[in-house]
């Protein structure tokens, strides 16, 4: 191993031993908080005691949306496209704006309520369905598990082309760090880690941009190379390649569809108060433009310092995942490339350390505490029983172990099922929970029938559409199927019975 | 006006949903005034031949527009909004647990 090597690594190793000591740290915190306030070991471990502040909530909402694919492959992307990927990436401007809007205030007062700290059981305080609940949870365990296997896959393969070293040693860095402190640390250790790791993410921005612009000679210099080697970089169509419908389809999978993602959602129940979620609202808008933007941009400079015959080739197609690794390796030094590398890593964990969370949230809480565990009247008399507590702490720490501990394994040798359901990951769980939220919150009519004839025809779309690869009009599987979506759960709200007693859903709708 | 501990105004019920559907009326008005200015900014200037364009900081206009002041200037009506239109309230509490609370104790 080179000298060059060795910086890195250390760098890298010291940023996850850091990560580890500091999320382990919170949990032994948020242990002794749970023994004096007495709030609940579920309330605690699940959604952190909904204590969050404005920056901590608006670093988890950026950092568990931000994944790999805003770090590595999307400038790769933009790289060989041109400005077309920043006009694209550019759609999430508002996304915590829109979702913090939207939702915030109304799952916070509604969780309050119903003592609710995931998704599920909104919809379960909501619809009353034991179907819809089972629906909803296996969904989203199925759907997280994927997705936690290509962001670990994504991490631990940028990890190899930057050192050099196999991936398993990377996987094995970040990923045993990752699943320890999500395992004892819970919620807590979740946000405050995904705080660290957003700041990081901010300072991996500056590295990449300031570096491209310093070794091209300044924009105009880097512009004047770029019309020379991609003409066609200026334009918002790729000179005509990437047609509108297409990019227009964005709005719906990273713009509207973004209210229906469980993991960004659940943050609407975790804040402190109104002023946080403001807060929130104002940095979280800030950051992630910039976020998109410079990243991106940095992809669409990338061609006046890297020449295409530099990246690796796959049946004579560049492979533009190389774009970020091989710009570190080539301008970089170790120190700064370790430091720029820690910021994809940390987009990585932060978004499985949410997952993770959740769907041992899944697991523990919509399905055992719900329809196994023994009855409690109300959340008071549950953390009164103390060996319950006891039980259930026990249990959410070794099931979040255990679920990380089988992603891990599916990521070594990664199961033909599981990949195939990664593809449909994030539009299928916009199709399964955007209306059952969005309806459920705003339209009193809403009711289990509506919620499963969409989610059947909703998942079912965009599965069929996806794998036959069809396009209507030029636009991808994800807006026709929302489409189908809502009228399914509009058709299937008027055949279902309105069942309901008045007062459950004055809860819901005061006015 | 009563306030509870995180120095937040106690509304009653009524006006905390009337409220949030200000909130969120306002943020999709604000979101399809972002998509307009966004599409209109990059397809309108952008269709043209890259060697008619009119460049600023040595990137397209369109680009400037739609993108660098596309985005800047939704933080800027973010922070107006949040600041202006938003409210604080409890969420915790409302005024009508009290008068609930107040109606059982009558009833006693």
């Amino acid at each position: 191993m080179s000298k060059y090597n060795i910086t890195l690594i250390s760098v890298l190793v010291i940023y996850m031993a850091f990560n580890f000591i500091f999320g382990m740290w919170v949990s032994k915190k948020q242990e002794r908080l749970d023994a004096s306030e007495g709030t609940g070991f579920i309330n605690n471990y699940f959604i952190g005691g909904r204590s969050m502040g404005g920056l901590v909530l608006a670093m988890t909402l950026i950092a568990t949306f931000t994944s790999a694919s805003s770090f590595v492959g999307g400038p790769g992307i933009a790289y060989s496209k041109g400005l077309v990927w920043v006009f694209l990436s550019m759609i999430q401007v508002p996304t915590a704006f829109l979702i913090l809007s939207v939702l915030g205030k109304k799952f916070a007062i509604i969780a309050r309520k119903t003592d609710a700290v995931t998704v599920t059981d909104f919809l379960s305080a909501r619809y009353k369905s034991p179907v819809v609940v089972i629906a909803a949870s296996v969904a989203m365990v199925l759907f997280f598990l994927a997705q936690m296997m290509s962001q670990f896959l994504g991490g631990a393969i940028l990890f190899q082309s930057v050192t050099g070293l196999s991936y398993i040693y990377g996987l094995i860095l970040f990923g045993v760090v990752v699943i320890v402190y999500t395992s004892f640390g819970g919620f807590k250790a979740v946000v405050t880690t995904d705080t660290i790791q957003g700041i990081i993410m901010v300072i991996g921005g500056f590295i990449i941009m300031g570096t491209i612009i310093h070794v091209g000679g300044g924009v105009d210099s880097i512009v004047d190379k770029l019309n020379t080697v991609n003409p066609s970089w200026a334009t918002p169509d790729q000179g005509g390649v990437t047609a509108k419908p297409y990019v227009m389809s964005f709005w719906i999978l990273v713009g509207l569809g973004v209210l229906g993602l469980p993991q960004t959602a659940v943050r609407g129940m975790g804040f402190k108060d109104t002023k946080s979620m403001h807060n929130a609202i104002i940095y979280g808008t800030i950051v992630v433009g910039f976020l998109m933007l410079i990243m991106h941009l940095a992809g669409v400079f990338a061609p006046a310092v890297l020449d295409s015959s530099e990246l690796p080739t796959t049946n004579g197609v560049i492979n533009t995942d190389y774009v970020i690794p091989n710009l570190v390796l080539k301008y970089m030094n170790p120190v700064v490339a370790g430091l720029f590398i820690a910021a994809p890593l940390s987009a990585v964990m932060s978004t499985i350390s949410s997952l993770l969370i959740l769907a041992s949230a899944a697991i523990v809480k919509d399905i055992y505490v719900n329809y196994i565990a023994p009855k409690h009247k109300n959340v008071q008399e549950e953390i009164a029983d103390k060996p319950f507590e006891k039980k259930v702490r026990a249990m959410s720490i070794i099931t979040t172990l255990i679920v990380g501990a089988i992603v891990f394994i599916f990521t070594i040798n990664p199961p033909s099922l599981i990949v195939w359901i990664n593809l449909f990951a994030f539009g299928g769980l916009e199709c399964t929970f955007l209306c059952p939220i969005i309806f459920g919150l705003y339209w009193k009519r809403a009711n289990a029938t509506g919620v499963i004839v969409s989610m059947m025809c909703g998942i079912g779309s965009f599965v069929f559409m996806s794998a036959k690869g069809i396009m209507i009009g030029g636009t991808t599987p994800i807006v026709l199927s929302i489409g189908i979506a809502i009228v399914a759960f509009v058709v299937g709200s008027f055949i279902g019975k309105a069942d309901y007693d008045k007062k459950s859903l004055q809860m819901f709708f005061p006015e | 006006m009563k306030k509870d501990s995180y120095g937040a105004p106690i509304l009653t019920e009524k006006e905390r949903a009337h409220q949030i559907k200000k909130e969120a009326t306002i943020s999709m008005i604000m979101y399809a005034a972002f998509f307009l200015w966004w599409y209109f900014t990059g397809y309108g200037l952008g269709s043209g031949d890259p060697k008619d364009y009119t460049y600023i900081f040595g990137l397209p206009m369109w680009f400037f527009l739609s993108c660098i002041v596309g985005y800047v200037g939704f933080c800027v009506a973010t922070i107006i909004v949040v600041k202006k239109v938003f409210k604080n309230f409890s969420l915790e509490e409302s005024l009508d647990d009290e008068m609930e609370a107040k109606a059982g104790d009558q009833n006693e």
